[in-house]
């Protein structure tokens, strides 16, 4: 097990490595910074100390050795715009998003697993037909024009619910928060369910089509041969055995959804970690794109150790050195 | 009589109307007796014995006959009453020991519920039960072992556990489908033996079924023959073995590799079982047969009955063929 924490630490740091090298160039690529931000009407002169002052005038390597050896200090540089620690700027946006993300999943799961459930044990039904058609339009329709719709529906007419912004917070363990309280939680209801759409499909389908295979598998015909009734055959043998790869899709989702939520969180006014980047990108502020990618890389590497510690859990086979 | 199976009949129903697999198979089991249920793949074998589990794949159901355990008709009992029988009074083996233990549950799991399934017993009671059988079929250290996940144990193992759970309930009736097939041939004689050995102690009925009749031949009573959803023959082994009735049963002997000269090639039945969906007017076997004559062509032959068994063929091998 220690082994194969150390492995995929040293996993990791390559990949940071070669992630910091492509962000890099391709920020790069986009443009120059100075001729968005500085006035038009400044000076050469003004423009050239901005550019100095930046950093701007070193060749490209020789910037990216700066911004390594701060990396390698927990120092991802000051944003242009907000002349503020970019790492700190993301970071203080990462709980908007991080509640948001997990809403998206826990939605997403807690309604897709069941019906997936329920539509894998009645192939052919009514149920499971109506339940395949509904996935396909939540796979299919556009995240953005689904949360206009569901504005229109649940906010502008109905009423029942804000149509954005985080509303009130509170705070946990210092980190302030919008589900603890009722209005935040309001908040929190229409951006997340919007997000889960199309997890809560993905999971519906995922759960539907290993219940078919498992429930045709050998297993399942020698547990009902002991006399096994048909609950325990599907939670304590198949649903375990249908988990492995929901959990994988599961753990990747998470990490897009931490990462990419921009458009709900652009259309919600969700002061997250999207919107953040969508101004930064727009302003070409470097270094809160830079450092944005790169959190981006560590979350999902992050991600992806948990769901293979989660593997381990649930799948004995994959257990390396710890058995008998 | 354990046993009775009259005139069942089974079929899948297909978009083109209902494929029949199983044609009036009239079939007894006695109390402690082993029977050995032989046949190519396609025979209808498998199918058989698990619609004597009410476990066929659906949409394959029994379309009439009757199934009579202990005088009691399982085509017309419920699921709870057919969920009470399975693994206690009639127990199964598969096929593929690779493929029958669930790969995320450790076998102690797997198997105390199968014991906890059909009555009450204190949890200490029944994992030692659980043990017990695991050590009756040979398998060492079974404390260990009972505490291991299935990808630690090997294909032999394996089917040992699945041997032992169908024996944790003291079962009257085990249907073993080809449950050494996929062992290695050292392993397989070795089970074969233990497996008749713990029949033999407990009085447990046996059905073995299988494609192999070398196999059949040590461990069982009595021997039917199936093909095509029939039972061509059947009878005590002795009788079918040395003296066969059905030029079918003939060509299965023929082509037992024991059985052919050093050197020369094995004798085989020329071409392959039908498909149910295109099953020959007459006698299935007839396009197989050397010995067909003009009714095997046209008329479906009923079973004979002899002192000993019975066969359904016109044209039967007698003494003076076999000489």
């Amino acid at each position: 097990m220690l082994q194969f924490l150390v492995r995929r630490l040293l996993q990791a740091v390559g990949v940071l490595a070669v992630m910091s090298l492509l962000v890099f160039v391709g920020v790069f690529a986009i443009g120059n910074p100075v001729d968005v931000m500085i006035d038009p009407a400044a000076s050469e002169a003004e423009r050239q100390a901005a550019i100095v002052a930046l950093g701007l005038d070193q060749p490209m390597w020789r910037q990216y050795l700066t911004f390594v050896g701060n990396a390698l200090q927990g120092d991802m540089g000051k944003s242009f715009v907000y002349n503020q620690s970019a790492s700190e700027l993301i970071l203080s946006r990462l709980p908007a998003t991080f509640e948001l993300a997990v809403m998206a999943m826990l939605i997403a799961v807690a309604i897709g697993l069941p019906m997936g459930l329920w539509a894998g044990l009645k192939p052919g039904s009514w149920a499971d037909r109506l339940l395949m058609t509904i996935s396909i339009f939540m796979f299919s329709l556009p995240t953005f024009w689904v949360g206009l719709l569901l504005i229109m529906g649940f906010a502008v007419t109905l009423g029942w619910l804000p149509s954005g912004g985080r509303g009130e917070t509170r705070e946990l363990f210092g980190v302030p928060f919008a589900f603890l309280t009722w209005d935040g939680f309001q908040h929190l209801l229409l951006p997340a369910f919007n997000l889960a759409l199309f997890k809560l499909a993905l999971v519906l389908r995922m759960v539907r089509g290993g219940v078919r295979e498992q429930m045709t598998s050998d297993y399942v015909a020698f547990a009902r041969a002991k006399g096994v009734s048909e609950t325990r055959i599907v939670f304590k043998h198949v649903l375990r055995n249908i988990m492995l790869p929901v959990i994988t899709v599961m753990g990747l989702e998470f990490g897009n959804i931490l990462a990419f939520a921009v458009v709900t969180e652009s259309i919600y006014a969700w002061p997250g970690m999207g919107k953040l980047l969508i101004n930064a990108i727009t302003v070409l502020d470097r270094p809160v794109i830079v450092a944005y990618l790169m959190i981006t890389v560590f979350i999902f590497i992050v991600i992806n150790l948990i769901v293979d510690l989660t593997y381990t859990l649930l799948d004995p086979r994959v257990r390396t050195g710890g058995a008998k | 009589m354990l046993l009775e199976i009259k005139n069942l009949e089974v079929v899948f129903p297909m978009r083109q109307g209902d494929l029949r697999v199983l044609h009036g198979i009239d079939l007894a089991v006695e109390k402690g007796e082993i029977l050995g249920l032989v046949g190519e793949s396609g025979s209808g074998k498998s199918v058989l014995s698990k619609a004597v589990m009410g476990l066929l794949a659906k949409p394959g159901r029994a379309s009439g006959g009757e199934i009579l355990f202990q005088g009691q008709d399982l085509l017309k009992a419920d699921a709870k009453a057919l969920r009470s029988l399975r693994g206690n009074r009639i127990a199964m083996i598969f096929q593929d020991p690779m493929a029958t233990l669930n790969p995320v549950l450790r076998i102690d799991a797997q198997m105390l519920e199968a014991v906890q399934g059909h009555r009450k017993m204190p949890s200490a009671e029944a994992r030692r039960l659980c043990i017990e059988a695991l050590r009756k079929v040979g398998i060492p250290a079974p404390e260990e072992r009972f505490l291991n996940y299935p990808h630690q144990l090997s294909g032999g193992m394996r089917q040992r556990i699945a041997i032992a759970t169908a024996l944790l309930n003291d079962p009257d009736l085990i249907l073993a489908d080809e449950a050494t097939t996929a062992l290695d041939v050292t392993i397989q004689a070795q089970i074969l033996s233990e497996m008749k050995a713990l029949c033999r102690e407990s009085g447990t009925a046996l059905v073995w079924v299988t494609h192999d009749l070398a196999v059949v031949s040590g461990i069982a009573d009595r021997i039917a023959v199936m093909y095509a959803g029939r039972i061509v023959e059947c009878g005590p082994t002795q009788e079918v073995l040395s003296r066969p009735k059905h030029p079918y049963t003939q060509g299965l002997l023929d082509s037992v590799p024991s059985a052919a000269q050093r050197g020369q090639d094995l004798r085989q039945i020329p071409g392959l079982m039908p498909s149910p969906s295109a099953l020959p007017p007459g006698c299935a076997f007839n396009p197989r047969c050397l010995r067909a004559k003009e009714a095997c062509r046209s008329n479906q032959p009923v079973m004979t009955q002899t002192p000993t068994g019975a066969f359904a063929c016109f044209n039967p091998l007698s003494e003076g063929d076999r000489a």
